[in-house]
């Protein structure tokens, strides 16, 4: 295996009935941001399972910094340092928006100490809603949340799951712009699986494209720029 | 005059409350944060009520201390049983229900063989509570006491301590929570240990009360069941409380104008009109409420 962040080698998972991924490959470098993009239902998010052991391996094998992970706990992953923002965000409606936060502390437990001076600074509106019920926050402000809180925890990899569905594009825009940020000035490694095409040509340095749960090509900066290219991997 | 009626009426209150509250807590909790039924917890209501007979019998320790004995005693218990057994069942519900039954049994027909059909009384502490022209007895309001108090501590835990808003966490998504890394086995261990030392607890307090024998964890334990299922597992700070007070609101005029017998009648009378109109109880009625108006609020 390389030396990379993330190391997955002909990974293979489903859901019982039958296997969704069919074999995948892929390595992320430290710093970088991969984007993994597809049709609906080709197995991003089941990708993005897998990786972080919600899922089981059927066969193949996950590195993390160098060691091998496929038969840890979601609960150890994190532990390593993977943040994890599930599609649908997944933020815990009655708890207050600071509780959300800090049940992202027990992420990568080799960090120095918690971010929420980065988070707060990246999101205001947390900070000023900071004893309001999550639940009763909009769509955009839950997907802030749900990135504040994996970034919490000081995460060594971010894994984020199609942050722009049914979100206010202003929105789309401030957490592309965070993302961004955080990945020029902390280093951050993210993989990010997209179908806006605006946010991936903006953040993502290469990228993956993925069919019946198999990767089907590897694409470049360049590639990733050129909105046809891209068309043509995520239309129906 | 009016105001003894009213005295009386307050003391049946209190005591009635207190009496759902010690006995349904333990189950409660582990019921809204395991999600499962410890149909064994009568017998760890037992077991604390044994403890504190042998440390007050035969290790001559002030009440006090046998309550603490009868606590941790049963929460460790609880510990190694979650460890050993109960974990194994966490995917199968319907399992958990056949192995907590089995060591309901067990523990029972154990108790019976090592201790025999009844075990040496404790004596209920006399403190006698004069107002006006009625007398109350200072250890059952004491009881009430205890029952709040445990409540007040129970809510402290959750909501203000970084294990508690966990678990909290776990409650509403546990595969989100694990995946932050928050680790819910820990917490399904220590609910469970909780839970269990709740119900020695309660076997001390109750055990000056009654005559101990083996099968005594079935008088709480039905009362127990009606608290629950009228509170909901949706948040066991609410539920309890709540349904402790509505069931004694009911419960204690009955009781004592026609005797315990009708009282229970009144609960479990009680206890279906609730469920049939709140099907989730008290505690997933504000739960679904809250939902509606965060819901309201989320709209885009
Ligand atoms: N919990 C589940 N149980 C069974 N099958 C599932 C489950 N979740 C997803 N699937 C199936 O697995 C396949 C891949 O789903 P997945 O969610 O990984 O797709 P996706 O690429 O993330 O799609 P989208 O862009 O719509 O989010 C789909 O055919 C879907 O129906
Ligand atoms: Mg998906």
């Amino acid at each position: 295996m390389g030396r990379g962040v993330l190391d997955v080698s002909n990974l293979s998972a489903g859901y019982g009935s039958g296997s969704i991924l069919q074999g995948v490959t892929l390595e992320i470098g430290a710093g970088e941001i991969v984007a993994m993009i597809g049709r609906n239902g080709v197995g991003k998010s089941t990708l993005m399972k897998a990786i972080m052991g919600v899922l089981p391996a059927t066969s193949g094998e996950v590195a993390f910094m160098g060691q091998p992970i496929t038969h840890l706990s979601p609960e150890q992953r994190a532990a390593m340092g993977i943040g994890y923002v599930p599609q649908g965000r997944e933020i815990f409606p009655e708890l207050t928006v600071e509780e959300n936060l800090m049940m992202g502390e027990t992420i990568n437990r080799d960090k120095r100490g918690t971010r929420y001076d980065i988070v707060y600074a990246y999101f205001p509106v947390l900070r000023e809603r900071r004893r309001q019920l999550a639940g009763t926050f909009s769509g955009g402000q839950q997907q802030m949340l749900a990135i504040g809180r994996a970034l919490v925890g000081a995460p060594r990899l971010l894994l984020v799951d199609e942050p722009s569905v049914g979100i206010q594009p202003t929105i789309v825009l401030e957490i592309g712009e965070v993302l961004e940020k955080i990945n020029a000035e902390e280093g951050l490694t993210i993989l990010l699986v997209e179908q806006n095409t605006r946010l991936i040509a903006r953040l993502a340095h290469r990228g993956y494209a993925m069919d019946k749960g198999r990767i089907v090509a590897r694409l470049g900066r360049d590639q990733l720029t050129n909105q046809d290219m891209l068309v043509q991997y995520l239309a129906v | 005059m009016g105001l003894d009626v009213l005295a009386n009426l307050l003391y049946q209150f209190a005591d009635n409350m207190a009496f759902l509250l010690l006995a349904a807590l333990g189950l409660m909790i582990i019921l809204g944060v395991i999600d499962v039924i410890n149909l064994a917890h009568g017998e760890f209501i037992m077991l604390g009520a044994y403890l504190t007979a042998l440390s007050y019998n035969w290790g001559h320790l002030p009440l006090p201390a046998c309550a603490v004995v009868s606590m941790v005693g049963v929460g460790l218990f609880g510990l190694v049983l979650e460890r050993t057994l109960i974990r194994r069942f966490y995917q199968d519900k319907l399992g958990a229900l056949v192995a907590t039954w089995g060591v309901s049994l067990i523990l029972s027909q154990g108790i019976l063989i090592v201790f025999g059909p009844s075990m040496a009384a404790v004596p209920f502490p006399q403190w006698t509570l004069t107002v006006g022209a009625s007398s109350f007895d200072g250890y059952r309001l004491m009881l009430f006491g205890v029952a709040v108090g445990a409540v007040a501590v129970l809510w402290w835990l959750l909501y203000h301590t970084r294990i508690g808003v966990q678990t909290r966490a776990a409650m509403q998504n546990a595969e989100m929570a694990a995946c932050l890394g928050i680790r819910i086995r820990r917490i399904y261990l220590l609910t469970f240990a909780a839970g269990s030392a709740l119900a020695g607890l309660t076997g001390a307090l109750y055990a000056p009360t009654t005559t101990i024998v083996p099968l005594m964890g079935t008088g709480f334990v039905d009362v127990a069941f009606i608290t629950v299922v009228v509170g909901g597992g949706a948040n066991p700070i609410v539920g309890a409380l709540t349904s402790a007070a509505v069931l004694s609101v009911i419960s204690a005029p009955l009781a004592s104008i026609s005797g315990t017998f009708i009282g229970r009648i009144g609960l479990l009378v009680a206890a279906l009109v609730v469920i049939r109109f709140l099907p989730q109880g008290f505690s997933g009625y504000v739960r679904d409420l809250q939902r509606r108006r965060m819901g309201a609020a989320a709209a885009p």
